[in-house]
């Protein structure tokens, strides 16, 4: 029988009351919102908290919205309703590819964008979906809010910017014109983790590639954000060879390691291909010339 | 700790540890050991119980968690002895062989009809793609739910 080791339990009432509990707990204190990542990591001793502060109540952390020219997701939304999100699709369709694909749909009613993102494994798909969106980060603390970049949130492997005594609380992705994305990626059976994936995101201006996001799944020890790529379509035209281009260079700056999903020369490969077909399918989306 | 969690319509109170599987809450409870405990990783869904009508894996969720939840477990399917038409599917269209998997696959299958009565084969297959069957019988799976859907579709209309 697989059981976490002994752990103090208290559900949050409230935001301001789980931020008060976190600073007086200390770092041996974790909030628990699905639990699909940190429960299988407690019962196999990889993760030990002293308390686990139970935030399933906090309703006012679960919505998706528009508010100015954002969009805004609170850290508690679950996979579900990522994925049936009509405004979330509309304006980020790499999220909806990534939700068809991120665990099954039994887990995908429990897990929560909030724990995805803060769980920081390399894998994981909605960090580089988030990445590629260049969405920005909202960790509150005791002295108040503060907004950080998808590309300063991950520090290392399973570390994120949040700090002892601060929760992530929402996900902010600006609302810019011309934009399309798309989240490509390959597993080995469904459900499982990616043996890599590739997130894509355009903002197009006419014929030009105004910006551009990509980040990789599982072929690093962090999120890889493939920042060569993004400056390589900067102000060009989109192309195939350009695409194939980008493909090349995120297959050479990613860093997989050889395990039971494959050896490294075949998740460099994919890495390559699923960056191309990304950005292929994300400036056709943003064109409207999607098939 | 005390937990008090209303199952198939009973509250059920129990003195726990903070960190006792909702699996293993549902089963310690006399008369509901349907729910079976399989791969503990929230991977195989024999587990798969009901949370506010919800499909969730039972073997990833705190029994503290649910406090103030509903959970329904495969025992609340029958009803004075009628089967829930899964139920009468899966014996219909021999949807199962050793029986392990059915629990999850049933609950599964039901929140599945609930909120889509009249799913395509691929929409049961998507639906159950977090439970294994590992006698293979998927194909007789999704012939159960599909009877089902339309039993359930035929008795609404008569």
């Amino acid at each position: 029988m697989q059981t976490p080791a002994l752990f103090e339990y208290e559900r949050a009432t409230s935001v301001e009351g789980a931020i008060e509990s976190l600073t007086r707990l200390g770092s041996e204190a974790r909030i628990i919102a699905g639990g699909h990542s940190l429960l299988p990591m407690m019962k196999l001793r990889l993760a030990n908290p002293e308390h686990l502060i139970d935030i399933n109540d906090l309703h006012e952390l679960s919505y998706i919205r528009q508010q100015d020219d954002e969009i805004r997701v609170g850290a508690l939304t679950r996979h579900v309703d990522l994925l049936k999100s009509d405004l979330l699709a509309e304006r980020f369709p790499l999220f909806r590819d990534a939700e068809h694909v991120i665990a099954d749909p039994v887990v995908r009613n429990r897990g929560t964008i909030g724990g995805s993102l803060c769980q920081a494994d390399a894998a994981e798909d909605l960090s580089a979906a988030c990445a590629a969106a260049k969405a920005r980060i909202v960790i509150r603390g005791i002295d108040g809010e503060r907004v950080v970049d998808m590309e300063d949130f991950h520090i290392g492997p399973y570390m994120t910017a949040v700090g002892a005594g601060e929760m992530l609380t929402e996900v902010r992705l600006a609302i810019r014109p011309g934009a399309g994305s798309a989240h490509e990626k390959v597993e080995r059976r469904a459900g499982d983790w990616a043996i890599a994936a590739a997130s894509a995101a355009v903002w197009m201006d006419g014929g030009t590639i105004n910006d551009v996001g990509i980040a990789l799944s599982a072929v690093g020890l962090t999120t890889v954000h493939v920042a060569r790529a993004e400056a390589l379509l900067r102000g060009q035209s989109p192309s195939e060879e350009l695409f194939a281009q980008a493909g090349e260079m995120a297959a050479a700056d990613c860093s997989p390691g050889s395990d039971g999903r494959g050896p490294v020369d075949y998740k460099r490969h994919l890495a390559g291909v699923l960056t191309r077909r990304a950005l292929s399918h994300a400036v056709a989306r943003a064109l409207h010339q999607e098939a | 700790m005390k937990v008090e969690i209303n199952i198939n319509g009973e509250p059920v109170q129990r003195e726990i540890e903070a960190r006792q599987l909702l699996v293993h809450f549902i089963r310690e409870t006399p008369g509901l050991t349907g729910t079976h405990w399989g791969c503990d990783t929230s991977n195989c869904g024999a587990c798969v119980v009901l949370m506010d009508g919800k499909p969730i894996k039972s073997c990833t969720t705190l029994a503290a968690m649910c406090e103030g939840h509903e959970i329904s477990t495969v025992e609340s399917l029958e009803v004075d002895g009628q089967l829930d038409p899964v139920q009468q599917g899966f014996h219909e269209k021999h949807a199962l062989h050793c029986g392990f998997c059915t629990p999850g696959m049933l609950m599964t299958s039901r929140a599945l009809l609930n909120e889509n009565p009249n799913p395509t084969d691929l929409e049961i297959r998507t639906a159950i793609s977090g439970a294994i069957c590992r006698c293979t019988g998927y194909q007789n799976i999704v012939s159960a739910v599909r009877w089902a859907a339309e039993h359930e579709a035929a008795t609404q209309e008569a």
